[in-house]
């Protein structure tokens, strides 16, 4: 921890690099031009309704807030509902149905609700509502997709006609941003059957169709004054891509979500469409489990990570699209990105030096690579190919993304594995490299990065914080049992008519919370040559 | 044996069929790996979560009490609730089935008409110019795949020209318009499938008839060509017309997944897709049960018209 002086350089580093990035990435982000353009022309209107697609519908979609699963799920849960804290364009926490926190030793925290908020029949919200909604995930029939995060929370209970106060089992000073992600938005008190729901959010539950779409119209009461703006927002899964980019460019659909970047070209070369590129934290990783043979050996772990062709595997898996990255998985616009650990770049000498060493060359290895974890079949051929210029044999086992989760993953040697956004470090560290984690996927343990990442939590004061934050990097980075080539960017597509659009970098469709923000400018000189909107039913 | 009898027995074997099916459906979805609440976790499953899921859903039950439960359940009209989001299966079907039944039904209706117009057509000027070329135009509709017919349907004349919607939504009462902008694409695109293989039976039943001793005594009558076909033929060719009719027909059904894909529409195959990959037995069963209901349904009608159509069977 002697690092405290150089903290001020690193920051002129980190933002040398950001100014970097930005000119190199000019050519294509004169679509970004656009959306500055956009967010900031005209006042907001109100009036209009859009067709959002996303990539996924089926009979499995979900009004619980615990069981969101999939894009179009958080986007259905952010429109409906609302959390005590929500995040901002940098993903830090904000207040929203909580209008003040304040936390003892970041243990004790305690939320003061916003007055005279109501749910969409009318009801009033109490702590009660929230108290239930929180404590919920707690119970094993609850089923809840964060059951193991809501492990911490001790004693949730209203203390006070309008605050609800939350002791955890240890020091946690990333609480706030943990209640912003959508399992953890407000459900009304006792709410046991979830087949249409009561929010407290932008729009009410107008229509629920699993599988095949949902309605939400306009909340007139919605706690946040003149938002929002549309009259009505219907949601639909289209699972192919490039129908999805048809819908789109038909006008059929005024939003959608993962945009292939081969189809990025097509948008843009449309007067009246713009995509929004969100770099973010998503990234497919390279797994060598640590409790099988040969893949725990360390020199097989680095010489695998030399062998990772991040710059090809930018430019063409992702035309351009993605970050590099550094084997650890704090991407470059998190706060604690420790921005001056060197780049380990590709250097296939090195890691036949380091195969030798280990006496693995000529050996064959196979490695699992499959659709569900996106572009890891790409990535899987591009490491065959270095692999075997330096006498290492890996054959490319690419199975069906249906049921590769529970059957595939962390379950071989050798295999990939992928991690969607997550908003805080410690939310990364704890669910994916700490050494009792469930979903440790390289099954590394390091007591010292236990430690740490405990330590870290409890740390009141951010510069500290951040170094230690840093020094967990420098672990995973030297030591860590995966290899993460680079962080994939998210891509939207979008009518240029709708305005106030943005990005939160926990997802795409702005962090999944386009509904309260966007409007529609009908004004437009092109408006009258698409014919959007047509076929929605009145 | 008279023709209702002969009824009555394919009705028999039709129902001691659906049984049988109702077991091989029930087994081979117990094989499929992983079960609902494993699919519904996901990456996020955890053996505590997984046993509280299992055990809510009822999948710890021994799988020969599950199957006695869903026969009897599907014979009282309740194929049990779907695993996956809690909602009765019947609930979910009512929603798609009769979409997929107003496509299919849409699509069948413009396809037969063409189909046998172009069928007897070629069997009428056998070996004519205008034979080969309704050969030529059938078969490479039916060689180009389906995915492809659509995609550049949707191209053209939606993403280009604007003058279809390139997703199949129809508003529940759609105006004459609104119906013909969104069922104009996948219909065709159907048609393309069913019409060549409907239109290639129909030439071959009606050739084989013209080549019997009956249609030569006509043309020595004196009849028109027109008259030996319509008349003559065609009646004695309706039973293997009706059983080429109700094999493409049952396609529509279960078929029409790649076009549910391609214009999002809400149909019951991509129903029985989502089905399988949220292992969703209760629905995937019961879509599967339907579509062998729909097959034997139809191919008992074409049996009923040909028995019905066949003067042999009739005056007995």
């Amino acid at each position: 921890m002697t690092e405290k002086k150089s903290l001020p350089r690193r920051d002129v580093l980190r933002g040398l690099l950001a100014a970097g990035m930005l000119a190199s990435a000019g050519a294509v982000r004169s679509a970004q031009g656009n959306i500055q353009g956009n967010t900031y022309s005209g006042a907001p209107k109100r009036g209009g309704r859009i067709r959002v697609a996303s990539v996924s519908s089926s009979t499995a979609d979900t009004l619980d807030p615990a069981k969101g699963a999939l894009s179009t799920d958080y986007a259905r849960l952010y429109m409906i509902y609302s959390g005590l804290t929500q995040f901002d364009s940098t993903l830090n926490a904000q207040p929203a149905l909580a209008e003040e926190i304040h936390d003892t030793g970041r243990i004790l925290w305690t939320f003061k609700l916003r007055k005279e908020v109501q749910f969409h029949d009318g009801k009033p919200l109490t702590p009660a509502d929230v108290v239930y909604s929180l404590l919920r995930h707690k119970n094993p029939a609850t089923a809840s997709k964060v059951k193991t995060i809501a492990e911490q929370f001790q004693e949730v209970k209203a203390s006070g006609p309008n605050e609800v106060q939350i002791r955890l089992t240890g020091p946690n000073a990333d609480l706030p941003a943990i209640l912003a992600t959508s399992h953890f938005l407000i459900i009304q008190d006792g709410t046991t059957d979830l087949r249409t729901a009561v929010g407290t959010g932008p729009y009410r539950c107008k229509e629920f169709n699993p599988g095949v779409r949902t309605v939400g119209s306009r909340n007139t009461h919605f706690w946040k004054p003149d938002k929002p703006y549309l009259d009505e927002i219907e949601l639909v899964g289209i699972a192919d891509e490039s129908s999805r980019v048809n819908a789109l460019l038909s006008g059929d659909v005024q939003l959608i979500n993962a945009v292939d970047p081969r189809s990025i070209r097509r948008v843009l070369a449309s007067p009246d469409h713009a995509v929004q590129e969100t770099k973010s934290g998503l990234y497919t990783d390279l797994i060598m489990r640590q409790n099988m043979s040969p893949t725990s050996h360390p020199d097989f772990v680095l010489a695998m990570k030399y062998l990772l062709d991040r710059e090809l595997t930018r430019k063409a898996l992702f035309r351009g699209y993605a970050t590099l990255a550094n084997d650890q998985p704090i991407h470059p616009g998190n706060r604690y990105y420790l921005a001056d650990l060197p780049q380990r770049p590709y250097d296939p000498e090195r890691a036949k030096f380091l195969l030798k060493r280990a006496g693995l060359i000529g050996e064959r290895l196979v490695v699992y690579a499959s659709p569900a974890a996106e572009g890891s079949v790409d990535m899987a051929s591009l490491l065959q190919e270095s692999a075997a210029g330096v006498g290492l044999n890996l054959a490319v086992n690419r199975v069906p993304a249906d049921g590769y989760w529970s059957n595939h993953w962390m379950k071989h040697p050798l295999g990939f594995g992928n991690t969607n956004p997550r908003p805080t470090a410690d939310l990364l560290f704890s669910t994916y490299f700490k050494s009792d984690a469930p979903w440790n996927e390289a099954a590394w343990k390091s007591e010292k990065f236990d430690q740490l990442l405990l330590e870290a939590r409890g740390e009141a004061d951010e510069v500290k914080r951040k170094q230690i934050y840093g020094d967990m990097q420098v672990l995973v980075h030297e030591q860590g049992g995966i290899g993460i080539p680079v962080f994939i960017s998210l891509i939207d597509g979008y009518d240029k008519r709708l305005r106030g659009y943005g990005s939160i970098p926990i997802g795409g469709l702005m962090g999944y919370q386009f509904a309260d923000s966007v409007w529609l400018d009908d004004a437009m000189t092109h408006a009258a040559r698409i014919p959007a909107m047509r076929s929605l039913p009145a | 044996m008279n023709a209702m009898t002969l009824i009555a027995k394919r009705i028999g074997i039709a129902m001691l069929t659906l049984l049988l099916v109702s077991i091989v459906v029930f087994s081979i979805t117990a094989l499929l790996p992983g079960d609902a609440a494993q699919a519904a976790l996901g990456q996020s499953a955890t053996p505590e979560t997984i046993a509280a899921l299992r055990a809510q859903l009822g999948l710890d039950q021994p799988a020969h009490l599950r199957y006695l439960h869903w026969l009897i359940g599907l014979l009282s009209g309740n194929p049990g609730q779907s695993l996956s989001n809690n909602v009765p299966v019947r609930e979910l079907i009512a929603l798609r089935l009769p979409k997929s039944l107003l496509l299919a039904g849409v699509a069948a209706a413009v396809s037969v008409p063409i189909a046998l117009s172009i069928g007897i057509l070629s069997a009428m000027y056998r070996d004519s110019r205008l034979d080969r070329a309704l050969n030529l135009v059938t078969l490479s509709m039916v060689a180009v795949p389906e995915f492809l017919v659509a995609t550049l349907a949707v191209l053209i004349f939606a993403v280009k020209l604007h003058w279809l919607s390139a997703l199949s939504y129809a508003p529940d009462n759609p105006g004459m318009g609104q119906f013909l902008r969104a069922y104009a694409m996948p219909v065709m695109t159907l048609c393309f499938v069913i019409v060549a293989q409907m239109a290639r039976m129909t030439r071959a039943a009606v050739i084989d008839q013209v080549s019997r001793s009956y249609v030569e005594m006509a043309i020595l009558k004196g009849a028109s060509p027109a008259r030996i076909v319509l008349a003559h033929a065609l009646p004695n060719a309706v039973g293997p017309i009706a059983n080429a009719v109700a094999l493409s027909l049952s396609y529509l059904l279960g078929g029409a997944i790649i076009v549910e894909t391609i214009f999002n529409y809400p149909g019951i195959a991509s129903l029985m897709v989502d089905a399988v990959t949220n292992r969703d037995m209760p629905l995937l069963q019961a879509c599967a049960m339907i579509f062998c209901c729909a097959y034997l349904a139809l191919v008992l009608l074409a049996d009923v018209v040909a028995i019905a159509s066949n003067p042999r069977l009739r005056s007995q």
